[in-house]
């Protein structure tokens, strides 16, 4: 059991949780990621962490209400508790000095994409970080964002904020006005495979970190694999990162969708 | 705590024995036939993923079938058990009515009967070695449903002993994964006064034999009760902790932990790498059981979900395939069916599990191997593309080679498809911990017998040694580790204790 210490409405669908986690706010490094379940009926699902403060014992979760369980624990308040929580898991970022680095997130892809912008920032690189959502009050974490980065470049769909259009174009800009060593996306899946595509013409090394269905992510059941370079991995063990360049988006896609008739039968019941 | 020769027959000399080996003449005996195990209906039991499918002996079945035990001079059947069972003497204590202290003998040496009593495969291992089958040419006691009678009736009579422990000594040991391997070294190191704390990855304590083996083989309840003995003994369980992950083995040095037992399982799931395995409805057993068991998703009441399907193919032969197909059968597959590339005869699962399968209607396409997936427009499987097999000469397992017939592939329609072609050590604690050697299959190298690794405060047991194996193995690996563990450690930190 884990205590919520603090919690807030980012918008309507997206919500920021503390959570008391001592060992994994001192375990965890950049890429990480937790399972969380609420409930004696509730499922695990795999969730990413956007902060930790090891002093205070605590890691920050930004949660997207998609299904039931999402739905379940954005339903909770500061000083109720998560029933389970675990990790950290996954393989870290690999962080080096490399120059400049192009970190680019979408949606609620922006959490996990601020401790690897911050970690790269204190690795001694230039950081230009685009941000990408549907419109203004989308947006997240932007503060935090231009604390730890060299330039924040923002795109919204709708041109409520920053510059009107996808984060692809806010990428190519950065890539056509100066010389890029890295870059690493965090989104959903259409969008970092739009933007391993761009990166892949002009040849700069890519990760991307995905966001499979998991249950235990320890490596045990197998229901994140995706192909990488042609081979099957798993992404709880394996990843989450990988070489966006080598990934099947396209099957990664499809496998996201493979219990969608189960999890809108769960919905319905839920809702009922 | 080894049962010493000498021991065993001062045990057998006690009065109570031989009253009972004079009270039967051995021709008496012999003239009692086996006992058959009642079971539930087939088609009332694949209503639930929770209907225990064996019954169980009542009291009267018991005790006849333990008259038929002849007490041997020189009881055979204990060398078939991995964790040295006293058989004979718990069977005798059924046999004089005295079944709490029949459990109690059992729980020397196990820390899991009731477990035992329902998934061990007897009839390969102490049953295989029984007097009656060794001389006789007959059926061996069914020393597998005794086991089980006497750890259900102490748990039923809620009259629960827990087992002797001797006085703390304080020395702190971790154990990693808290499968049958890591419980069963959690109860010999209790019982030799340290204090153990197990360490679980999962929300729940008892690993594959709560994620892996279902209720209608093993009750959960069942594994519960037995934790709690455990519990009682003074075992410490934490849940949600991945040693390697959330605190490293460094850490835990730093909290006081003199050494480790890793039993971490094979937990991580093969696949055959054939094209369209990826497409959706095609999962391994590990996440279909796990769902199911672990999660209760063949409730409604359940967050998790769990794919069901009028055609459900379940690949493989072994245990873990007739338990993922029979689970398919109770969440309503019209068609479950077992593919198996050999025939029946070579298939590793236990001949009772294949009965049970196909008491329940599941079909067996055997000398049949899937060669590829096909996929509906949304990327859902819809067919099995499979091949016909023919048997060529033994391979290395002694089994005999399936060869792949030219010409002779057809397809299967399917919308659900669990791999179960086993599984491999699980990456978590090999990956992390440094200095650990590892076999080139990813499994820790111990020195055999011992059970310790290359770093001497580590030692290592059950699949994430062995690969995948059974239950009891796994079990006999903890109790092996413990024996030697406790020798490490009184020469390391106890030396003085002992001499005094």
């Amino acid at each position: 059991m884990n205590k919520i210490v603090e919690k807030e409405n980012f918008s309507e669908k997206v919500v920021k949780i503390v959570v008391e986690a001592p060992l994994i706010a001192k375990a965890r490094k950049p890429g990480n990621f937790v399972i969380v379940r609420v409930g004696e009926k509730g499922e695990r699902i795999p969730l990413t962490i956007a902060g930790a403060d090891v002093k205070k014992g605590t890691i920050t979760m930004i949660v997207q209400k998609m299904g039931v369980s999402s739905q379940k624990l954005c339903a909770l308040e500061a000083g109720d508790y998560v029933t389970d929580l675990v990790g950290p898991l996954g393989k870290p970022t690999e962080i080096h000095n490399v120059g400049t680095v192009l970190c680019c997130g979408g949606g609620v892809g922006v959490a996990p994409l601020l401790p690897i912008v911050e970690g790269y920032k204190k690795a001694g690189n230039k950081v230009i970080t685009v941000l990408a959502a549907r419109n203004k009050d989308l947006l997240i974490l932007e503060d935090e964002m231009r604390k730890h980065s060299d330039e924040v470049i923002i795109m919204t769909d709708d041109g409520s904020y920053g510059k009107k259009g996808l984060v692809t174009e806010g990428m190519e800009e950065v890539i056509q006005r100066e010389k890029i060593d890295e870059c690493i996306t965090i989104g959903p899946a259409i969008m970092m495979k739009f933007c391993s595509l761009l990166t892949k013409k002009y040849e700069i090394p890519t990760m991307a970190s995905l966001n499979s269905i998991m249950v235990d992510g320890t490596g045990m059941c197998g229901a994140c694999r995706v192909t990488v370079d042609g081979k099957t991995k798993f992404t709880c063990v394996d990843g989450p990162e990988f070489d966006a360049h080598k990934i099947d988006f396209d099957e990664m896609m499809s496998r996201l969708g493979g219990y969608k008739s189960e999890e809108q039968d769960k919905m319905d019941h839920f809702q009922e | 705590m080894e049962r010493s020769e000498e021991y065993i027959k001062n045990e057998r000399k006690k009065e109570w024995r031989v009253e009972l080996q004079k009270k039967t003449k051995a021709k008496d005996r012999m003239a009692i036939e086996r006992v058959e195990m009642s079971e539930q209906d087939p088609n009332e039991r694949i209503k639930s993923q929770r209907i225990e499918v064996n019954n169980g002996l009542t009291k009267e079945q018991a005790v006849k079938e333990a008259m038929r035990c002849m007490d041997c001079v020189n009881p055979t059947c204990m060398e078939g058990c991995p964790v040295s069972i006293n058989i004979p003497k718990f069977i005798k204590n059924i046999e004089r009515g005295e079944f709490g202290k029949a459990a109690s003998v059992l729980k020397e040496t196990s820390a899991l009967p009731a477990v035992c009593g329902r998934v061990c495969p007897q009839e390969v291992q102490c049953e295989q070695k029984c007097f009656y089958v060794e001389k006789l040419n007959q059926p061996s006691v069914a020393i597998g449903h005794l086991e089980r009678f006497a750890a259900d009736w102490e748990r039923e009579s809620g009259e629960i002993a827990v087992p002797e422990c001797a006085e703390s000594n304080g020395v702190k040991v971790a154990v990693i994964g808290s499968g049958p391997s890591g419980l069963s070294f959690a109860g010999d190191m209790a019982k030799l006064g340290y204090d153990v704390t197990v360490f679980e990855a999962l929300h729940e304590i008892g690993g594959v034999l709560k994620y892996g083996i279902p209720e209608f083989r093993l009750p959960n309840a069942v594994v519960d009760v037995e934790i709690d003995n455990l519990r009682q003994m003074g075992v410490k369980f934490v849940t949600n902790f991945i040693v390697g992950q959330t605190a490293s083995l460094e850490d835990l040095k730093e909290e006081g932990y003199k050494a480790f037992y890793v039993g971490s399982g094979a937990g991580l799931p093969r696949f055959m790498n054939i094209p369209g395995e990826n497409a959706n409805g095609i999962l391994s057993s590990n996440e279909y059981l796990t769902r199911v068991n672990l999660m209760g998703a063949d409730s409604e009441e359940s967050d998790t979900p769990v794919l069901r399907g009028k055609n459900v193919v379940v690949v493989g032969g072994g245990n873990t395939a007739m338990d993922s197909v029979r689970t398919a059968k109770r969440l309503g597959a019209e068609n479950a069916m077992i593919v198996y590339r050999r025939s029946e005869e070579e298939m590793p699962a236990r001949v009772e599990e294949v009965h049970h399968a196909k008491q329940e209607g599941v079909e067996f396409l055997t000398l049949t191997n899937p060669i590829e997936y096909i996929a509906d427009e949304n990327g859902r499987v819809k067919q099995v593309k499979v091949q016909k097999m023919e048997l060529g000469e033994p391979d290395a397992s002694g089994r005999r080679r399936p060869i792949p017939m030219e010409g002779s592939e057809y397809t299967i329609d399917a919308t659900v498809v669990v791999v179960a072609v086993g599984v491999s050590p699980n990456p978590l604690i090999p990956n992390s911990v440094e200095g650990l050697e590892v076999s080139k299959w990813g499994t820790i190298e111990v020195v055999k017998d011992k059970m310790q690794s290359s770093i001497p405060e580590v030692f290592a047991g059950g699949d994430i040694v062995r690969g995948g194996a059974t239950v009891i193995l796994a079990m006999g690996d903890g109790r092996k580790a413990a024996a030697n563990m406790d020798t490490y450690l009184k020469e390391k930190y106890l030396s003085q204790k002992v001499e005094q």
